[in-house]
């Protein structure tokens, strides 16, 4: 078999001459390339040792199937338990905790398990807050100012993971491009009880790391820190510094400047 | 009437393309491109990503409308929230059946991008999504 290059759609190379060949065909989509790989697994399953395990179902089978593109995404309450959330994200942390020489590496495996959470959030929310009951709505809303995207995490990202709207959103005094969201009681690290020689560990770093993945995506490049900032009352209050990049604030100048 | 439809990732990498026919009209689904016109298509929808990149910090709204054209056909764009480019070649204006086009095609992809599996800018190569896609094209255009 040729090895042929699967990151690259060719279509220009998809004449009459070589429709048999192995290259993707706009006209037919994806299904040739499918079925081509499907019977060779089936005929390379039959010549060697049968394992029931390993067999892939054939397009045939697969197409009868309900795939993830007959789910609905708007059902009514997507939620998921708490305490099967907590215990996942305790194994997590303790697994990152293992695997790390200190806080900092810790918090940074954990921004980075968060990260790729982010474009997937932001997506599903958009999608979500653009239809009613179904129905369109008149202009299909995006985010492009700093202040817009900044409330959208605030508000409807933080409703949609969290259950509530985060508590605050402050502007820096003295710098022009740091923001700070504010959660008194983050849900996540909850049920995180911190050992005393890692006290400046906070866990929300995962947290951090979703909203910085979510606002590279929206190409409003940032880095994004959790802080541990107790009040009264609320000893897991946790600050999200976002620091934006300079591109962003310069393109928000010229843009709206 | 023909449509051509790519969508362009993150680092203009095309992520997924389609050719199809409208059934309105009698039409049977399948596209009619001339053949260097199907040549054409990728470098057409390319060179619009310039307008699009530019057009999509002006107004706040993901479906952008037409935004190009190229001896008589339109080109309309769409910008999801992650910035993944829907461009759709067609011959016909109709704005608001393109609009409900794109938004449903967004809510596959968003199906795509929540598979773990999946990272942004892979090529999609699903058959389901394509069998969708077909289905939405039927629908619509």
């Amino acid at each position: 078999m040729a090895p042929h290059n699967n990151d690259l759609i060719l279509p220009s190379y998809s004449t009459a001459a070589d429709k048999n060949s192995e290259v993707y065909d706009p006209t037919l989509g994806p299904q040739k390339l499918d079925q081509i790989t499907a019977s060779l697994v089936t005929t390379t399953s039959a010549t060697s040792t049968p394992n029931p395990g390993q067999n892939f179902p054939s397009s045939s089978a697969a197409s009868k199937k309900a795939s993830i593109y007959d789910k609905n995404l708007n059902r009514r309450i997507p939620e998921v338990n708490l305490a099967s959330l907590s215990f996942l994200f305790q194994e997590i942390v303790s697994w990152s905790h293992q695997n790390s020489k200190g806080i900092q590496q810790l918090e940074n495996k954990l921004n980075i398990l968060g990260y790729s959470i982010g474009p997937k959030v932001l997506e599903l929310c958009y999608l979500r807050e653009n239809q009613t009951n179904g129905n369109l709505k008149k202009t299909l809303k995006k985010d492009i100012r700093i202040i817009e995207i900044l409330q959208f995490i605030h508000s409807v990202i933080w409703k949609s993971l969290f259950g509530k709207t985060a508590d605050e959103l402050e502007k820096s005094q003295d710098v022009d491009n740091e923001f700070m969201i504010i959660d008194n009681d983050p849900l996540i690290s909850q049920f995180i009880s911190v050992p005393r020689d890692l006290k400046q560990l906070n866990c929300c770093a995962f947290v951090a790391g979703v909203i910085e993945g979510l606002l590279d995506s929206a190409y409003f490049q940032a880095n994004v820190t959790a802080h541990n900032v107790p009040k009264d009352g609320y000893p897991l209050r946790t600050i999200y510094l976002v620091k934006f990049d300079k591109s962003v604030t310069e393109r928000e100048m010229i843009r709206f400047g | 009437m023909s449509y051509y439809l790519a969508l362009i990732g993150t680092q203009d990498n095309p992520v997924y393309e389609a050719e199809f026919g409208t059934f309105k009209q009698g039409g049977d689904g399948s596209s009619k491109f001339s053949t260097e016109m199907r040549e054409l298509n990728p470098f057409i929808i390319h060179s619009s990503l310039d307008i699009v990149e530019d057009l999509q910090w002006v107004k706040n709204s993901m479906y952008l409308k037409v935004i190009d054209n190229f001896y008589g056909y339109y080109i309309s764009a769409y910008v999801s929230p992650t910035n993944v480019k829907f461009l759709l070649l067609h011959e016909v204006k109709s704005e608001e059946s393109i609009k409900q086009f794109f938004f449903e095609l967004n809510d596959l992809y968003v199906k795509t991008l929540l598979n773990p599996f999946y990272n942004v800018n892979n090529v999609i190569k699903s058959t389901s999504f394509d069998l969708k896609v077909k289905g939405l094209a039927k629908k619509y255009l």
